[in-house]
């Protein structure tokens, strides 16, 4: 066994670190939320050069052929940046689902473009009413002259307000709710058809709803009818992905709450100094180490082909990180007292990050109800 | 023992019942049902029709012009209140410097201010806080120098609630510098629109402008606005102190919060079924539940036997505030998390009454969405204002267990 990152993962997370002290400071960042993008297109480039956009990808398509734990390793200094920049999306979901299920030429025409920088997409799997059921699918696809015809409508699409493409899913057989018959389109976000309805979420990023109206997909990714499967190792893969980011988050909080209760002083001495207070504190570092295993057992498990063990172990993790999370988020703010609640402290807009990643790609009651529906499928 | 209301009680209940449905106006109860943003208009509005009816101040003694009720007449109008989505009464105003006023002021200030209080004339904020100074308030440093006929008041206050709309501030100010720092503190009221004061919004978690940082540069207030007398105001700080915690079991709001939490449940869809059908999610509303079953019961305990031995409310009140705001929280949290992935979007234009979600977004972002993850956020304001949870817990370990 090792639990350290490679010499590469270090220096990369190094780069990353000098990247954001220098150009991505709180007061950046905040400027970026309110500005039309919502994130910084700069940035973006930058990703490109260092390499982060071709990281999970073959190097037949310029990629680095990198892991879950490479991805692991960014994604933590994501969380410690509050990054805008629609990694997950573009790289992690859709990369991901491109590279396992899309055809040569597809891989060939897209992934090299994704790592250079030059183009974004957004997975649009959810619907109303379906809560996190990624088989909750009603938008239709038809088979028609040789194509197919999508027509229906998408919820809280992430990152869609500034995706090139969108990689939708439609039924193509059964029923809402049916784990077959489910089928996923590559879509050109300026295909006749497509309407988007844009709007902000609570944690600074950017997302939409999506209307298609006899849109016809550029194409059809991986066997139709059967695309549940890839659509849920990516968003496991995406999950991963966000509990490294918690990590980032959870260590970033930490750090700062411990900094408050070091230097401010009531009743003349440091509140660090009241025992109520290092009791809470030593319960916070602990839920970031722990919440730290699970991101290591999330992402190690990715790339892990038996469907079954990897949900269990991704559940698992996404389950306990929004419950560690939650914890941690809490009660940095109370221990910051009203400093904790104000916009002008980046401790808030941590704590809105960290919530909005339990209520993203299924909630901590959500992944528990899987994780303990396996356990009894055990017995 | 007896858990029921009696006969006057549920008579008392109905008549209540039967005014809000015909005073409350229905876009104040929109605002407040839907969390949309209230504002100051309708605060003031619904206080003057309270007025006009005789229960501006149900608390109040007669005398001061208050409707005298007992406090099961005042649980059984926060109930009623509440659930027909009556907007807040202004707590600075009505429940703290009004007690202290009728404890500690003097006739004339008495004569003055109690009746534009509850007529709803001004609008009171409270000037206790500091950058320096929160949770061990007595470190207060904003000075009021004695002068000939007024007072010289300097220094900054913050977490100030909704002091942009204020007409006046009570303010701890310290005149004194012997002894203990808490000797030297005194009681002051201000005119907001004194030279010299100005105050600077602070933006909260959620987005919204609720707190300010006061300023005072020299301002000059007269001598008559000290209350009581000079470097006794830790008193009459503390005695406020006691009511704000009192109110802030906030039974009332926590019921109309659970009501509505019930009801998104049942609305929101999880595998084709509402969601309350969920025995993880229905478990979860079910432990709140039980939290306030027996906080209304212990809250109506802890104020009876204050009123049966007409004392001030005392360290009880702690545990009154910890058990409230905690319920309060988690009621949101839970608000929030029915709404699944619809908690994310942040639409702050639809905080208002006449926003209505183009078609698509209506089709899966309800009516009752937009407020609910900014409430959560807001609402972690509750654990730290007015005596943080952990200063509660050191005022029940010193003054009840004696440790």
């Amino acid at each position: 066994m090792d639990f350290r990152y490679s010499e590469e993962q270090l220096a990369l997370q190094d780069t990353l670190q000098r990247f954001i002290s220098r150009d991505y400071d709180f007061a950046h960042r905040r400027a970026l939320v309110g500005s039309p993008l919502g994130f910084s297109a700069e940035a973006w480039a930058r990703y490109a050069e260092l390499g982060l956009l071709a990281l999970p990808f073959p190097e037949e398509f310029g990629g680095l052929g990198g892991t879950g734990v490479d991805v692991m390793a960014v994604m933590e200094q994501v969380g410690q940046g509050l990054l805008l920049e629609p990694y997950v999306s573009t790289v992690v979901l859709c990369g991901g689902l491109i590279r396992d299920a899309a055809s040569e030429s597809i891989k060939q025409s897209i992934l090299p473009r994704v790592a250079a920088g030059q183009l974004q997409m957004a997975l649009a799997a959810y619907e109303a009413a379906g809560r996190y059921d990624l088989a909750h699918v009603a938008c239709a696809a038809v088979e028609a002259g040789g194509g197919w015809v999508l027509s229906g409508r998408k919820a809280v699409v992430l990152d869609a307000p500034s995706a090139n493409y969108f990689l939708v899913s439609a039924r193509s057989a059964g029923q809402v709710g049916d784990t077959e018959g489910i089928s996923l389109f590559l879509v050109a976000r300026d295909a006749p058809g497509v309407t988007t309805l844009p709007y902000p979420t609570q944690s600074g990023g950017r997302a939409a709803d999506l209307q298609l109206t006899d849109v016809s997909p550029e194409a059809l990714i991986g066997v139709p009818g059967r695309a549940l499967g890839i659509i849920e190792r990516a968003v496991d893969s995406a999950i991963a992905a966000l509990c490294a980011e918690a990590l980032g988050i959870v260590t970033a909080l930490n750090q700062a709450t411990l900094n408050y209760l070091k230097t401010r002083k009531q009743f003349g001495v440091a509140i660090g100094a009241f025992q109520a207070l290092q009791h809470r504190m030593a319960e916070m570092i602990i839920a970031a180490e722990q919440t730290r295993s699970m991101a290591i057992i999330a992402a190690v498990h990715v790339d892990l082909d038996d469907g079954a063990k990897r949900r269990r172990a991704i559940s698992g993790a996404k389950a306990y990180v929004g419950q560690a999370g939650r914890f941690v988020g809490q009660q940095a703010v109370q221990l910051h007292g009203a400093m904790g609640v104000v916009d002008d402290l980046i401790v808030s807009h941590y704590f809105k990050r960290l919530t909005m990643i339990d209520m993203s790609l299924g909630d901590a009651d959500f992944h528990l109800a899987r994780f303990s529906d396996a356990l009894g499928a055990e017995a | 023992m007896d858990l029921n209301y009696t006969p006057e009680e549920e008579s008392f209940r109905a008549e209540v019942r039967a005014f809000l449905a015909a005073e409350l106006p229905a876009e104040i109860r929109d605002k407040v049902n839907l969390g949309r943003r209230v504002r100051k208009d309708d605060m003031v509005r619904w206080q003057k029709i309270l007025y006009r009816r005789g229960w501006g101040a149900g608390m109040w003694p007669k005398r001061f012009g208050g409707a005298g009720w007992s406090v099961v007449q005042q649980h059984i109008f926060d109930e009623e209140a509440a659930a027909a989505g009556a907007p807040p009464q202004l707590p600075f105003s009505l429940r703290m410097v009004a007690p202290v006023l009728m404890a500690y002021g003097n006739a004339a200030q008495q004569g003055y201010f109690l009746p534009r209080i509850i007529s709803g004339e001004d609008w009171w904020c409270q000037g206790y806080s500091e950058p320096g100074s929160g949770s061990d308030l007595a470190s207060l440093r904003t000075t009021a120098e004695r002068r000939a006929d007024h007072y010289v008041v300097s220094g900054q206050k913050t977490w100030n609630t909704l002091g942009q709309h204020a007409d006046w501030i009570f303010c701890l100010v310290r005149t004194g510098s012997e002894g203990r720092p808490q000797l030297g503190i005194s009681f002051l009221l201000i005119d907001m629109k004194t030279p010299g004061v100005s105050v600077r919004p602070i933006i909260t978690v959620e987005g919204e402008h609720e707190i300010n940082d006061i300023f005072f540069d020299n301002v000059k207030v007269p001598l008559e606005n000290l209350v009581g007398e000079e470097n006794k105001g830790w008193t009459y700080a503390k005695f406020l102190l006691g009511h704000e915690r009192t109110n802030n079991a906030g039974i009332g709001n926590c019921k109309r919060s659970l009501k509505r939490l019930k009801k998104i449940a049942g609305t929101q869809m999880m595998n084709g079924r509402p969601l309350i059908e969920d025995p993880r999610f229905r478990d979860r509303i079910a432990r709140v539940e039980l939290e306030l079953m027996a906080l209304e019961i212990t809250n109506l305990r802890v104020l009876s036997a204050e009123a049966s031995e007409s004392r001030a409310p005392g360290p009880e009140v702690s545990m009154l505030k910890i058990k409230g705001s905690e319920i309060i929280q988690q009621l949101a949290e839970l608000q929030m998390h029915a709404l699944g992935h619809d908690a994310l979007p942040y639409i702050r234009e639809a905080l208002e009454l006449d926003w209505s979600a183009p078609p698509l977004l209506a089709e899966h972002y309800p009516e009752f969405a937009p407020p609910l993850s900014g409430q959560y956020f807001n609402l972690r304001k509750t654990t730290i204002y007015a005596g943080s949870t952990e200063v509660q817990k050191n005022i029940i370990a010193k003054l009840i267990l004696g440790l």
